[in-house]
């Protein structure tokens, strides 16, 4: 086992710059998830954490070794691709052996590794079929048993689930993060898409444009985004954005949100003027709160335990409310909702966060 | 039927030239030769009907049919697999992603289109004359050249270079079946450590058998029927001492030197079988080496 260390890792393409001046410390026995829109460069990070990609400027260490001009086969990772890249003219017993006959093993101890990895993966009985006889979900387990046979201090995941469908993606989902449970091995998994790395990570990475846009755990970035992309990107159903003038006064300042009635929040640090209000969906109270308005139901989107309303307000602009499955709204109806002061993220026109050290007021 | 006919009536319209081709064409002369083979034809008087003749006399008295077979045999057992080779080696060198690839491509096709053509197999008879360029290049090295193509022990080879030369068609297939080979398989090898030897034996040849197949089997058709670059540079006799005298030179010589028709078409049949032999051999052989990504089993 190993953490990783990446400081000031950069990498350009000729003249176009993709990622630079990028710090990221992985903890020994981590699972860590890279997230972003696409594009956002977190595939190539793992690439180059990999071997796979070069590295422009800056240190991969992986443990103590610093492993830049290292061979990807020298690193002591192994990585699981989106496509699998099974061998398609290898068994399945073939391909989890593969790696291993380039270490010079015993044929006792990969004949050992290979059942092992079988029998955790449950593929025993499909050690004699070719890949292209395989289900989505039976490739992507013989794709990790191809991993977990080389006994690597390092496992990389570049959007494994992505080509199973969402059944299978969650089943898979809970399997990994099973087997993270028994090896305690270093995962570093990237995906684009925020549910998946809001179950599995002990921590996550948010990428956007090469940059790093926050780093905590699922719950930090749920509860604390440090940025609006960050807010908007986190959470599902996606939270409410409002744009709010604020004013500054004695204790802090007055947020005036388009269709809400001004209020003070004590202890709001606001500098600008034009800030961004969000509240999550399932913040608003329906028929209460302290800071209350009122709107028409366009949408409702029933979900069992919960429903989600699209509500519009008189300025036009549309809010998102999650709400127990148990009431019946309907289209068309008009209903009073609101938030209390604690619910709110406050961010200032350049994207960040704005604190709030104590909140208290009201209409 | 109507809807099959519907479903593929473009498919039909397009293959119209070619059956019209064929059947006005060349399906007349085609049995028209069988029928000759079996005949004394000298193209003045009618043709007169011999049985098996022309083959009895092929097989049992004719020993230059023997030296045209010993000629084609070696010269398709050494061009097809030199070809081969350097066609998957050039097709190796672009796959590595050179920044001009189409260029390159459109440069190392330039041989094929013109080999076939009668000015390259003069230009091809200078470079290898005794004061032909190979020699001065040689000389060049201190190494002492010799008459490569009037020289029996020879010549076969020049022929040999340049159908290496001509490397083109199956080097595009090649890069296409390179290209066709998902990247990620090589990152995965690399990543556990698979040597480039291993890859390539391991990884890269299994998955490109269907198209060394088919390759194999065009080149070796192709180099069966060479005719024009061994007419040229053995200035149509298949000299010296008939070793150029490819089964293609010998049968055109019997046929419009000699007139001996009946003759010539018979060699033609056999030729026809020859092909159709070791095309059926490699078909034959390809279930043990040949894996198709969306075969069923």
């Amino acid at each position: 086992m190993a953490g990783l260390t990446l400081r000031n890792v950069g990498k350009s393409y000729g003249k176009v710059t993709v990622m630079s001046d990028l710090n990221l410390d992985i903890h020994d026995g981590e699972f860590l998830v890279l997230v972003g829109p696409s594009g956002c460069g977190k595939s190539t990070l793992l690439r180059m954490i990999a071997g796979l990609e070069e590295i422009t400027d800056g240190t991969v260490q992986i443990g103590e070794r610093v492993v830049n001009d290292l061979n990807a086969s020298k690193r002591d990772l192994s990585m699981v691709f989106q496509s699998y890249a099974l061998y398609p003219h290898m068994s399945v017993r073939k391909n989890l052996a593969f790696g291993l006959q380039n270490m010079k093993m015993s044929k006792v101890e990969i004949a050992r590794r290979v059942d092992e990895a079988a029998q955790i993966l449950q593929i025993e009985e499909l050690m004699d079929r070719k890949p292209r006889q395989l289900s989505g979900g039976q490739k992507q387990r013989v794709a990790i048993g191809r991993s977990i046979v080389r006994e690597p201090s390092l496992f990389l995941f570049d959007e494994p689930l992505s080509n199973l469908d969402a059944e299978l993606r969650v089943q898979m989902r809970v399997e990994l993060a099973s087997l993270y449970n028994k090896l305690g091995t270093t995962m570093i998994y990237v995906t684009h898409d925020q549910v998946e790395a809001m179950t599995m990570a002990s921590r996550i990475v948010v990428l956007r444009k090469g940059k790093i846009e926050q780093v905590g755990t699922p719950q930090e970035l749920y509860t604390r985004p440090e940025n609006l992309f960050v807010a908007g990107f986190i959470g599902s159903p996606k939270i409410n954005m409002f744009s709010a003038k604020a004013v500054p006064n004695a204790g802090g300042a007055t947020l005036d949100l388009a269709d809400f009635p001004a209020f003070d929040v004590a202890g709001l640090q606001a500098a600008q003027e034009d800030v961004t209000v969000c509240v999550r969906p399932e913040a608003f109270t329906l028929g209460g709160g302290e800071i209350r308005t009122t709107g028409t139901i366009l949408l409702v989107e029933y979900l069992g335990s919960e429903a989600l309303l699209h509500t519009q307000t008189k300025s036009g602009a549309t809010s998102l409310l999650q709400t127990s499955g148990q009431h019946d709204y309907a289209k068309g109806q008009e209903i009073e909702f609101g938030f209390g002061p604690a619910d709110l993220h406050v961010f200032g026109a350049d994207g960040n966060r704005i604190e709030i050290t104590q909140t208290e007021g009201g209409a | 039927m109507k809807r099959f006919l519907r479903r593929n009536a473009a498919g039909y319209v397009f293959l119209t030239p070619w059956f019209l081709g064929f059947f006005l064409l060349a399906l007349g002369p085609i049995l028209a030769s069988l029928y000759l083979s079996f005949t004394r034809y000298d193209m003045i008087g009618a043709p007169r009907w011999d049985g098996l003749g022309n083959y009895e006399y092929m097989f049992t008295r004719d020993r230059r049919f023997w030296k045209a077979l010993t000629v084609t045999f070696s010269y398709v057992a050494l061009a097809v697999p030199a070809r081969l080779i350097m066609a998957l080696g050039v097709a190796m060198l672009l796959d590595k992603g050179l920044r001009s690839i189409s260029f390159y491509r459109a440069i190392f096709y330039l041989p094929s289109l013109l080999g076939a053509s009668i000015a390259i197999a003069i230009l091809w008879r200078q470079l290898f004359e005794l004061d032909g360029v190979v020699n001065d290049v040689l000389a060049l090295f201190g190494i002492q050249g010799a008459a490569w193509i009037s020289n029996p022990d020879t010549s076969l080879y020049t022929l040999v270079v340049l159908a290496m030369w001509q490397f083109g068609s199956p080097m595009l297939i090649f890069l296409a079946g390179l290209r066709g080979i998902p990247k990620d398989l090589y990152e995965a090898a690399e990543i556990d450590g698979t040597s480039k030897r291993r890859q390539f034996f391991r990884i890269t040849m299994p998955l490109l058998a269907p198209v060394i197949f088919f390759n194999l089997v065009l080149q070796t058709i192709e180099a069966f029927k060479t005719f024009s670059s061994a007419f040229i540079i053995s200035d149509g006799t298949g000299a010296p001492a008939d070793s150029l005298l490819f089964y293609t030179v010998f049968l055109f010589n019997e046929a419009f030197k000699f007139f001996r028709m009946g003759y010539a078409s018979a060699l033609a049949w056999v030729l026809l079988l020859i092909i159709g032999f070791f095309t059926a051999i490699t078909f034959l052989t390809s279930k043990y080496w040949v894996h198709y990504e969306n075969e069923r089993d």
